[in-house]
Order: C-alpha cells, then structure tokens, then sequence
C-alpha cells in the first residue's frame, strides 16, 4: 500500500497533532482545496465550514472504525461514502435549522463535503484501521487542522478585503478595501501567502528541532 | 495486506447485509435529523422571508404567499411549487390584517452574475415602494451600490407601475436612464459608474412587473381578507 | 576580494540586457515628461512612488534570494515606469505602491526574475491593483488644471490604507468648463458621445497618465524600432487588427459601434501595443508567432472593449496573449534546415 500503515503505534500526542502540525489538510497536504478557496470570504465562513467538515470527519470516523472489521474490503469505499453522505446531510439540516444565511454563504459546499478527499482519505488510511478512540482523536486533529488552515484563510480575506473581523470594523470607515482579497484571486493569493508562511515555518522547525519527517 | 482472509472474496451475500445493515443506520440518522430539524427549518425560512418583505414594504406584520397564472391568484403552501407559467408572489398584510402590498421577486443578468432582488409594489399608488437585494456578485464598492446608495433607492420610493386601460401592459415600461436625468416617474435613474448593474435592476423589475401585474391586479380584490 | 569568472563566448555584442532596456527607459522619458507637464505634482510624484517602489522591491527580493542585484539590469525601472503610466493621475500613491510591489514580486520575482516571467509585470500590478480598488482606479482628473505645478491632486496624498480623499471640490475649483471624469471610451460605452480627435491627441480628454500622447508615443516607438531594440511587427499587428476589426464592424453594424479613431486613440492601445505587447521575455520570437500574438491582442481588445462589461480592454488582451506565448512559439516553430516536416501518423 502506498499509504503508511498506521495501525500499529498506540495512541500518542502525534495522532492528533498529525493533522494539525505534521500534515495539516490545507498547508501539508492540501486536500479540500475547493472549500479552502471558495467559502474563505469571511472568517464567520471559513470557520462554520472547517466545524462542519470536523463533525463529519468526527462522526463518519467513528462509525468506520466501529464497524470496520465488518465490512469487506470490496465493499468498503461504497460503505463510506453512504457514512459520509449520512453525516454531510445531517450537518446540511443542523446548518439550516441553526442559521439560512450561513446556510446560503456557503452554499454548495456543504453538500460537497461529501466529495471532499480529506474524509474518505482518513476513513480509508486511518479510521478503517484503527480502534474507535485513536480513529476519533485522530480525526479531530485533522479537523482542527482543516479548521485553523480556513480561518486563517478566511480572517486574512475578510480583514484586508472587508476592514473587518467577525463582521467587527476593525480599522475605521476611511479604510479602502481591498476587493481582489474576496473574489476568486484574492483567495489564490492568501493561500499562497499562507503555504509561504508554513513551510518557512516547518522547514525552521525541522532544522531546529532536528526530528525526523517521513 | 496481512490477513489472508481478505484477500478471498467473501460472498454477495455478506456484502449485501453490510450494505443493508449501513444503509439502515444511515437512514434512521437522516430521518432522525430531518424530523428534529424540520421546524426550525421552517420557522427561519419563515422569519427570513418575512424580513426580506417587511423591508420592501414597511409596516407589514404578516406574510402570505400566492401564485399568480392566467386563471387568476391561488394561495401557496410554504415550499410548494408554483404552477407552469405562473409567477410567485408574496401578500403582506398589517397588524389589522389589511392588504398592505405585494412583493415579488426580480431578476435580470448584471455585471458578474444574475442580480435578483425584491420589490415591494403598493396597490393604491400603482408603484413600487421599495427594493432589496436577494442575491448579486456584482463587484464590491461599484455594483453593490445598489444596496447602500441612497440616491438610487429614492428611485424606489414611488416608482410608476402603473398598467394601460386594457390592463395588459405597463402604461409606461420601467427604463433606467443615465445619472442625473431622471424626468418620469416611470423611470430608474442610474447609479454614475455602476450603470450595468442599476440596468440590471430596472430590467429586472420591468420583466416582473410586465408579466405579474397583469396577472395579479384584476383579481387583487381576492387578496383582501 | 572577488575574482570574475566568464565562459565562452567572449566576444560581446552590444546588445546586451542591460543596453537595450536603457534605451526603452530614455524612450520613455519624453512620455513621462508630458504627463508630467499634463498632471503636474501629482502625476511625478505618482511616477517616482511607483519606480522607487519597483526598486526597492527588486533590491528586497535579491536579498531575500542571496542573489546578486539585478538593479542594473533597468528592468525593474521600466516595469515602474510604465505601471505609473498606466494608472489614472490622480491615484493615490500608496495604492500606486502597492501596484509596484505586486508588480515585481508576484509578476517577476516569483516567476525566478527577468526572462522567466510569464505575464507583463507591469500589467499584473495594474491587475492587481485594478481588482483591488475598482473605484480608485476609474477616477480620473483634468489635465492641465491651472496650479497644477505647486498643489497636488488631494486622492494623490491619500493616506495609506485609507479610502481616497474626495477630489470633486479641487477639480470644481481647478477648471473651468464641465469636466465629466469619464474617459472617451466610457463616454461612447454609456452616452454613445464621439470624443473630437485632436483633444484625444493633444492630451485633453481624461486618461491615464501616460495613455493620451499618441504622437509621442508613436515617435518614442518609432526609435526604439529604429534601433532595433523592440519588434516593430508586434505594434503593428496589434494596432492593425484592432483598427481591420473596428472599421468592420463600423462597416456592418454602423452606429452602434464607435468610430475608429476612437479605438486606436483611447484605453491605452497605443502604450499597451509598444511599450507592453513587445516586452521581450513575455512575447513569441517566431516571426509567425509575432503576428498572431499581435493580431491575438487586437482582436481581444475590440471584443472586451464592444462586448464585455469593461470599458477597456488592451490590459486583459495583453496578458492573455502573454499566456499564449509559449504556445504560440511551440506551433509555429520554423522547420530546421535540411529536415523533413514530420508526418502526421
């Protein structure tokens, strides 16, 4: 398998850290880059899309390694992806019933959740192979991971394209917006600007720190 | 892999009962969630729609709405569709229950994507009282003007509608023209430097106006409770 | 103590780099000066901003990379240079900082520096800058306002960050007769009004800084043709296209299309075709290639210009024919001497 095996090790601070730090989803990794791109106009935005991809991450996780040992390998992609799909439904109704204009800003890409590759790569590299607590906590790094990566996206967007933060007027009403920051380049931008930012950071700590990378 | 045992094909049937077995749990979730949710769904759907209709027409208090067709206006129930060749609308009443005006829905291509707003029209005057954006992509700090300009939305607060003596056209039909030139009060004058997207606004509301009015008002008797 | 190193060959021509991006800057300079005559204060001190910016962010990255300045190169001050030419006058200078910093950072520098760019870094600053501030950058001042030499425009001295001081009551003060603040080609788009020709070549109608002297410009190109230091076919099919399409559908579709001279004389085709469409490193070296890139630009500016929501387009039409440039260099490879073109199989 070209994934690393990583059923073996117990639980250590590394299986939540993992998604956070070592392959972040957005910075690392960069999977789920279409909401990365699309929903980050705002930080409200950003962060109410990386909770929703951490719920269904969290749950779908779970219940894979719940039933992992008995679903057979033919099956299995079929099986998670009707997981996946049942929890991105659920988070589509609790989003509805929580806020329709939150519902609206995000648009598509709640349903599109289901498609994003960060959760059927866990389900099939980690949680599919792993007892329910390590697959939970692993998913939950990996979630925070996803999470940090949009608002960061998102608060850099809003502040230089809106002047504000959370909505808040941050600089006065003589601040000039930067409109480019909340259409589709200005996303482009940010993003490059923040892969810059880590791996100048991961490449110092590697360096510093001395541990080893795989 | 290291269990030999998966490697052989396990039977149809396991896989069937897996797929089974998933599928039903995965269902009672979603039935579960759509059950829990369904009324607070309905509820902000509701509150969301009736703070889009009490901004077009103020004072309202109550919201219902109707499709109107050729054969005349028939009340909707939340979410149902309206029939071929009809056109939605929405009847707001005030606090006493009087009809306080109608409010549909318009749209038209604007710089980016389609511009739709709402615009709220008084029976008594024949015009339109107010407009507010549903959704646009026009560029921000030029096309969302349209939203905060205070001198376009004047426009909006008493613009001719009215129809023709046959009642099967507007009198006039709603133009935008330039900035400054306004001279009618059939007409829409433009916000300088976003024309595109105040033309976007004024065709929309004719194409509504000229299909749902003659429609709507030799039956609006039929609204009054 | 360095010692220098070079390989082979080691016979020099004159035409280095660096000799003949000197002489695009000198070809520039009579254009700025009349900017500068046009707009005063402002439009100089819009013109330095911008190119002291360019500088300092070519000199930043140089260090950042460890790598040896490329200053002398003068690429850097051209690329300021004409990013301030093609900004209105009265753009505030810190949005025209902005301008270049993208300019040379996200333009050149990041492509790996001159040679490896793939778009006009002068046009992605413009871009960036147009996407940014799409109110600042369609607010345009009169030319030859009367103090124009000891007060500058107020937008000019906006403070950084902050939204442009409101012009209306200095513009009310400096002239005399109605100044619309709309360029000729907005003008035709929105009220179909035919700019007289010669206030489109004298400098009068209201434009970038560097966009309105066409004569200058055409001469500047016109020596820099002379001595073979920029493609003379690249002009040429640029404008020439731009002017067969206009005339034909001047010809067919009558008044509901603006008159030639309209086309050729507003939005900067003229700069953008001389000055911008024959960078070197951004466009085809073929012979063929170089007239199909030209005419690409032509055409694509017409069509924005008469279709699309924008009022111009020779911005857009030269970056995407930048894009193309590999392209069109891979297909119209010339065949090598003595081979057989390759069949098709």
């Amino acid at each position: 398998m070209s994934l690393p095996n990583q059923a073996d090790q117990g639980i250590t601070f590394d299986t939540f850290m993992e998604g956070v730090w070592r392959q972040n989803p957005v910075f690392v990794m960069m999977l789920g880059m279409c909401p990365t791109l699309a929903v980050t106009v705002s930080a409200v935005n950003a962060l109410s899309m990386g909770v929703a991809t951490l719920f269904v991450l969290v749950s779908s996780s779970l219940l894979i390694s719940l039933i992992r040992n008995l679903v057979p390998k033919e099956v299995r992609i079929a099986t998670f992806i009707v997981i996946i799909a049942t929890f991105v439904t659920l988070t589509d109704y609790l989003i509805q019933a929580v806020s329709l204009t939150l519902y609206e800003a995000l648009g598509a890409f709640i349903q599109l959740i289901v498609v994003n590759c960060i959760i059927l790569g866990r389900a099939e590299a980690h949680a599919s192979k792993n007892p329910p607590l390590k697959a939970v906590i692993n998913a939950l790094g990996m979630g925070t991971g996803f999470t940090i990566g949009l608002f960061a996206l998102g608060a850099t967007r809003e502040i230089f394209g809106a002047g504000k933060l959370f909505g808040m007027t941050l600089f006065g009403d003589q601040f000039q917006p930067w409109v480019v920051m909340v259409l589709p380049p200005g996303g482009f931008f940010v993003l490059a600007a923040w892969l810059l930012l880590f791996s100048l950071l991961r490449s110092k700590s590697a360096t510093e720190g001395g541990h080893a990378h795989d | 892999m290291n269990q030999p045992s998966q490697i052989q094909t396990p039977s149809g049937g396991k896989m069937i009962a897996t797929m089974v077995l998933v599928a039903s749990i995965c269902g009672v979730l979603i039935v579960g969630a759509f059950e829990g949710t369904a009324g607070a769904i309905a509820e902000n759907k509701r509150i969301m729609l009736e703070r889009a209709v009490f901004k077009v027409l103020p004072g309202a208090a109550g919201v219902r709405e109707y499709a109107a067709t050729a054969a005349g206006i028939q009340p909707l129930a939340a979410g149902e569709a309206v029939p071929a060749r009809g056109v939605r609308f929405y009847a707001a009443y005030d606090a006493a229950g009087v009809l306080k005006g109608i409010a549909a829905e318009a749209g038209a291509k604007g710089y980016a994507d389609t511009v739709r707003v709402l615009y709220g029209y008084d029976t008594k005057c024949q015009c339109i009282i107010g407009i507010g954006v549903v959704s646009m992509r026009e560029t921000p700090g030029i096309g969302d003007k349209i939203i905060t300009d205070a001198a376009f939305l004047k426009n909006f607060e008493a613009l001719d509608v009215r129809l023709n003596s046959d009642l099967s056209a507007l009198t006039n039909a709603v133009r935008v023209v330039k900035h400054g030139t306004k001279m009618n009060a059939w007409e829409i004058d433009a916000i300088a430097g976003a024309t595109v997207t105040s033309k976007a606004v004024g065709r929309g509301i004719n194409d509504s106006a000229q299909k749902l009015l003659p429609m709507l008002v030799p039956h609006i008797a039929e609204l009054k409770p | 103590m360095s010692m220098e190193l070079r390989t082979s060959p080691h016979l020099v021509s004159d035409r280095s780099v660096e000799r003949i991006m000197k002489h695009v800057v000198l070809a520039l300079l009579p254009v700025c000066t009349f900017s500068v005559w046009q707009y005063g204060l402002s439009a100089l001190a819009l013109l330095i901003v911008v190119t002291t910016t360019c500088l300092a962010t070519e000199r930043f990255l140089n260090r950042a990379a460890k790598q040896a300045s490329t200053l002398n190169d003068w690429s850097a001050t051209i690329t300021g240079l004409l990013l301030a030419l093609t900004l209105p006058p009265a753009f505030p200078l810190w949005m025209g900082a902005v301008a270049g910093f993208v300019a040379i950072a996200i333009g050149k520098a990041l492509f790996g520096g001159l040679g490896h760019n793939v778009f006009n870094p002068a046009l992605i600053g413009r871009a960036f800058v147009q996407a940014s501030f799409p109110v600042a950058i369609t607010t345009w001042a009169p030319p030859f306002a009367v103090h124009r030499f000891s007060e500058f425009i107020p937008s000019t001295l906006t403070l950084p960050f902050m939204i442009p001081n409101d012009n209306a009551a200095w513009i009310a003060a400096a002239t005399v007769d109605g100044f619309t603040g709309a360029t000729p080609l907005a003008r035709w788009k929105y009220e179909h009004f035919v700019y007289p020709v010669q206030d489109m070549l004298t400098g009068a109608a209201s434009a970038s800084s560097g966009e309105t002297s066409a004569i200058l410009l055409l001469l500047c190109g016109l020596y820099l043709a002379a001595r073979k230091f920029m493609d003379w076919r690249i002009p040429v099919a640029v404008i020439g296209s731009a002017v067969l399409v206009a005339w034909a559908f001047r010809l067919y579709g009558g008044e509901a299309f603006p008159p030639i001279h309209l086309v050729v004389l507003s939005g900067g085709l003229v700069l953008g075709a001389l000055f911008m469409a024959t960078d070197m490193a951004t466009s085809p070296v073929t012979p063929l290639g170089v007239w199909i890139y030209g005419a690409v630009i032509g055409v694509v500016t017409v069509m924005i210009r008469y279709f699309g929501g924008l009022t111009e387009g020779v911005m857009y039409a030269i970056l995407l024919g930048n894009a193309l440039t590999p392209l069109i260099d891979k297909y119209t490879q010339p065949r090598v001497f003595g081979t057989r073109q390759q069949r098709k199989s």
